[in-house]
């Protein structure tokens, strides 16, 4: 029972992981690329540490906490890097899909 | 059950690893470096569990939080200096 759990967060996890790198490599442009490894790839480290976990409490005695660290650390992470590196790239107006909104002029749209 | 999927895992994390090696490579710009950068040092830390649970050994997550905490501080440094041609002002 154990055995098939832990099985199916490892695929997941390993799925999600190849697929945040999938779209790292395929979009088109950096805005778009920017999601698939921001959201895919923690979901798939996050499947691979809860195996983890489960792992190591089943075989051991004791609740196996080292990986909860690791998980949080990266939960909290990921969102500042890609909010980093988004303002980055708009800084250096990185060229984007969708029209860019226009600036700001004096005179108020209609 | 376990000593099937974990080579899958293997795979399925390695080519990860190439695609992302691959936007490294290719990259039209900076911040497409450097996000390929971050991808790398997370499918690093997915690659350590999976060598934790096949060895049955948990000397590996001292190594990935490590790399978590040093991979942040990395990121972050790369796009501070971006913003502002500076790290430390």
């Amino acid at each position: 029972m154990i055995d098939i759990l832990l099985s199916l967060l490892i695929l997941t996890g390993a799925i999600f992981t190849f697929i945040g790198s999938l779209g790292l490599a395929r979009l088109r442009d950096f805005y778009t690329r920017l999601h698939g490894p921001t959201k895919a790839t923690t979901l798939g480290v996050g499947c691979l540490l809860i195996a983890s976990a489960v792992y190591f409490s089943v075989r051991e005695e004791g609740v196996s906490l080292h990986e909860v660290l690791v998980t949080l650390f990266l939960f909290i992470t990921a969102p500042v890097s890609a909010h980093l590196l988004a303002k980055a790239a708009l800084h250096l107006r990185v060229k984007s899909l969708a029209p860019t909104p226009a600036p700001d002029t004096d005179t108020p749209a209609d | 059950m376990l000593s099937t999927v974990i080579p899958i895992a293997y795979a399925l994390v390695s080519l990860a690893f190439l695609l992302s090696f691959w936007r490294l490579l290719r990259g039209p710009d900076a911040p497409d470096r450097i996000l390929a950068l971050d991808t790398l040092y997370v499918n690093t830390i997915a690659l350590l569990v999976l060598l934790g649970i096949h060895l049955g050994s948990a000397i590996y997550f001292e190594a990935a939080l490590l790399i978590a905490m040093m991979g942040f501080v990395g990121t972050v440094a790369l796009c501070k200096y971006l913003l502002r041609g500076d790290i430390i002002e």
